[in-house]
């Protein structure tokens, strides 16, 4: 009797639920529609997948542009840059966020379909724990970067500071900012991978770093903005800023890339060109990202 | 009178075989997907299950090595530690939150652990980093306090709730004729336990260890924030290395489809599967062993 | 003679205590546990915290979580429980059955991120729903079936042997034995699998990384089911507190929100597994008084 009546309820949620599912599938095409009639109001939806360094930036957009258009639901999520370009290739996002080059994660007939926004740059810091710092380590030649991240130097005293053995904190082999720390920082030579920690994301490689004496790893400048807890360390006598970025100094940073299917559709277009405008480029540079727009070199 | 019967045997099979296939299906889609490594980028078998040699190419080239020696080893020792740890305490705690107090077990004990069942990994995961990390540098006397033993203490906190709660209910179903039995014929209450409830209730602890094991083996964010992943096989309980897990979560959002580290990413979900399909089987035939002994 | 019993008295009064000592032990990490997460996470907040505003607050995603929980057990409780009556009464015992018992067991050990990927070809790709509330209630479900499904198996093979063949003696179809007598009597353990599966769904973040997407722009007043910002909508996309704790959690972004989400989500599960106890207590009284009432008659 009574798994009877559970049964029949089950059922009648399981109905309610198809028809329900059933009239959302028509409807989010009608309302595109009426998004396309209506000139002077925006309304659908946009979805984004892919880095996670980017998505703060999407995020804060996002918001900004919501309050302008209260009819637009825009979701972002990180996943990774690998993901984010097979799913926008894949048409299960409008927008796909990449670290990278979508010919680097996708093959050549996917990436030919992609069309690229260079939407921002970022630049990537070293950092180290605060008694590193304070014991002496201000800065780095490429060639000591070189040595510690290979793990030739093991010690702090063989670059003038404490004596404290080293400890690297490092994304793992596919991240996005790895590729870009490795081949500008680094040169292109190979990170020991055998002795480094690497973690899944930045946040968790700020937190360890802070916390562990003589550690060493390497984040964006967007997770610098506040008071990070760690010191970050010039390379060849060049402070990792916005501003040595942009004058082609520091040579740490890479472009951040959306990536649609074709052409944008009209909701994202809006929303593209929103993030890249100057007036919201002063706020990027508040959250730590670089202006394409300022770039005086625009190659390595 | 026997259309219900029917209707129930109906129902009953259906979803039945629709769980019994939803399983087949994803290990059918584990395979497919894990397959390439062997037959597009021509590892063999024994290269992946016998070297440590972890560096595939994120291409579809292919070239690289795909040793998973190091995972493999990781994921083996922190469960096994993991639940070497739990499992004397759940039990003990399934046992005093059923037959020794149960005012408290019921009213304290059973909702504290259950809403541990539903705390996402990454909290547990960040308690770990921010907590307990520091602890085991200041006890130890250690630089980095990321370790597989940090790890395991994570997992055993994760998988307490499911061992506890899935052999308390066990041992709850334990037939009230079998404790006055055993009252009656003069038993103390730890010779009621010891030689009469948990006996009986054997197999239901079993269950809770099984999926307790499980969850430890899936678990990925809350480990790999606190074991220091690092590319080289464990030397000691306090050395950092990967398990399959981390590895997967780290790399799969990142590697290029059908390239050959995705691939092998692939593997090693399948292999993971293989790994935990092993384990479950053995605990089973050795239940079964002692079962058949009892009776 | 009197040496053994009292010997084994004095065992037993060390037992006890050991099992006093041990249980305290673990009551008092996980009550400074809790209380970390729980007491942290509301000192940290902020009072705007507190609304319904999608970024920057966590009002939308405790209402995404918890319909998405509900949603997900939907699915989940009547085919988990169905399936585990097949494999504990009707399906035919032999190696086959407990080959995919193991198998089922099995299936709760792969790590969420490959069922996330799983839920995202079939549900995404395959059916193409979008990233959406009800993409990530499928992915949540087929990683609680498993759970489910072995705790109501447990629990009817669990039951003695008497009650089945009681039932069937007297004459009832297997359906009924079920029905009436054997279902009701191991509520209590299926809930409990039902409690550790709806605390799964609430903890999960990685599947529903893929599936459902971190979208949180909710207008309420806005009751057109259509609407990409309606509440109620399946088909919109739903960030979850736990996706909300890992999103800010990796970018190192504000903790004090995931403080106060994790401290949330914590107080989420107290109250559905207190709810659903008292519930499986319910009915199974209820269950109880009928067959007393039969008795009766």
């Amino acid at each position: 009797m009574k798994v009877k009546k559970l049964l029949t309820g089950a059922l009648a949620v399981g109905l309610c639920l198809a028809m329900l599912a059933g009239c959302g599938s028509g409807s989010s095409s009608s309302s595109k529609k009426s998004s396309s009639s209506s000139s002077s109001k925006l309304s659908g939806t946009i979805t984004a997948a892919g880095s996670s360094a980017l998505k703060p930036l999407v995020d804060d957009a996002a918001k900004s542009f919501g309050n302008d258009n209260p009819d637009v639901a825009i979701t972002i999520d990180a996943g990774g840059s690998g993901e984010g370009l097979k799913q926008v290739s894949e048409g299960t996002v409008d927008i796909g966020n990449s670290d990278v080059e979508a010919s680097e994660k996708l093959d050549a007939t996917a990436a030919g379909e992609l069309v690229d926004h260079k939407v921002c740059v970022i630049t990537m810091a070293p950092i180290v724990n605060n008694d590193v710092y304070e014991g002496g380590v201000k800065d780095l030649s490429t060639d000591d970067l070189v040595g510690i991240f290979t793990g030739k130097i093991t010690n702090w005293k063989e670059v003038g500071g404490p004596d404290e053995s080293i400890v690297l904190v490092t994304r793992p082999t596919s991240s996005g900012t790895r590729a870009t720390f490795q081949k500008y920082a680094l040169n292109g030579a190979e990170e020991a991978s055998n002795t480094s920690m690497e973690t899944d994301d930045s946040g968790v490689l700020l937190k360890n770093v802070q916390d562990t004496k003589g550690a060493i790893g390497y984040v964006a400048l967007s997770y610098l903005t506040g008071d990070p807890g760690v010191k970050t360390v010039s390379i060849d006598g060049v402070k990792p800023t916005l501003k040595d970025t942009y004058s082609g100094d520091y040579k740490v940073w890479t472009y951040e890339h959306m990536y649609t299917k074709g052409k944008p559709n009209k909701v994202c277009k809006a929303f593209i060109d929103y993030i890249t405008s100057d007036s919201y480029g002063k706020q990027m540079e508040k959250l730590g990202y670089g202006v394409s727009s300022k770039m005086t070199k625009t190659e390595h | 009178m026997f259309r219900k019967e029917y209707a129930g045997r109906f129902l009953s099979a259906c979803f039945g075989l629709f769980v019994i296939f939803l399983t087949i299906g994803i290990g059918a889609f584990l395979i497919y997907k894990g397959s390439a490594t062997f037959t597009q980028f021509h590892h063999t078998i024994r290269e992946f299950l016998g070297s440590a040699v972890w560096d595939p190419a994120d291409n579809s080239k292919g070239g690289g090595k795909v040793g998973a020696l190091i995972f493999i080893v990781g994921s083996l020792s922190t469960c096994g530690l993991a639940l070497l740890i739990s499992t004397p305490f759940s039990i003990a705690s399934a046992i005093f939150l059923t037959e020794i107090n149960a005012k408290i077990g019921e009213k304290l004990f059973r909702p504290v652990v259950e809403i541990f069942a539903g705390i996402p990994s990454v909290v547990y995961g960040w308690v770990g980093l921010t907590v307990l990390i520091p602890w085991i540098k200041s006890i130890f006397h250690l630089q980095v306090g990321a370790s597989i033993f940090t790890a395991s203490l994570v997992l055993a906190v994760m998988i307490f709730p499911t061992i506890t709660s899935v052999s308390a209910d066990a041992i709850r179903a334990v037939p009230d004729a079998y404790k006055d039995g055993a009252y009656g014929l003069g038993a103390t209450r730890w010779q009621a336990i010891y030689s009469v409830i948990v006996p009986s209730a054997f197999s239901g602890i079993v269950s809770g260890v099984i999926l307790g094991l499980a969850r430890a083996f899936g678990e990925a964010l809350a480990v790999a924030m606190v074991i220091g992943q690092t590319n080289a096989l464990p030397t000691g309980i306090f050395s950092r290395t990967k398990t399959l897990t981390t590895e997967i979560t780290a790399q799969m959002g990142n590697a290029m489809e059908g390239g050959e580290l995705k691939s092998a990413l692939w593997t090693m979900a399948l292999l993971l599967f293989l790994v935990s399909l092993l384990f479950i089987t053995l605990i089973h035939i050795v239940t079964r062993k002692k079962k058949e002994k009892e009776d | 003679m009197e040496s053994r019993i009292k010997r084994a008295q004095s065992v037993d009064h060390f037992m006890t205590g050991l099992f006093y000592v041990v249980a305290g032990f673990f009551l008092l990490i996980l009550v400074a546990f809790a209380g970390k997460v729980i007491i942290g996470g509301f000192l940290g907040a902020k009072l705007s915290m507190f609304a319904f505003n999608g970024i920057g607050s966590i009002g939308n995603q405790l209402f995404n979580t918890i319909y998405l929980v509900f949603i997900a057990l939907v699915f989940s409780v009547p085919i988990g429980v169905f399936a585990g009556i097949y494999l504990a009464i009707y399906a035919k015992q032999g190696p086959l059955v407990k080959v995919l018992r193991i198998c089922i067991e099995t299936l709760s050990s792969l790590p969420s991120i490959v069922v996330g990927l799983f839920g995202y070809l079939v549900f995404l790709v395959g059916l193409g729903m979008g990233k959406s509330l009800l993409a990530g209630a499928l992915s949540v479900s087929i990683l609680t079936l498993p759970l489910i499904t072995t705790t109501t198996e447990d629990a009817l093979k669990g039951l003695p042997p008497g009650y089945f063949e009681g039932s069937v003696g007297l004459g009832a179809t297997k359906w009924q034995t079920v029905a009436h007598i054997l279902l009701p009597a191991c509520i209590p353990r299926i809930m409990t699998g039902v409690i550790l599966a709806a605390g799964r769904g609430f903890g999960e973040a990685a599947a529903l990384l893929y599936t459902t997407g971190s979208g949180s722009t909710l207008r309420w007043g806005n009751w057109n089911v259509t609407a990409p910002t309606c509440p109620l909508n399946l088909l919109r996309p739903a960030e979850t507190l736990s996706l909300q704790v890992w999103n800010l959690q990796i970018n190192g972004g504000d903790n004090s929100l995931a403080g106060l989400a994790s401290a949330v989500l914590m107080i989420l599960v107290l109250s559905f597994s207190v709810l659903a106890n008292w519930w499986s207590r319910k009915l199974a009284a209820k269950a109880a008084g009928e067959q007393k009432k039969k008795k009766e008659k």
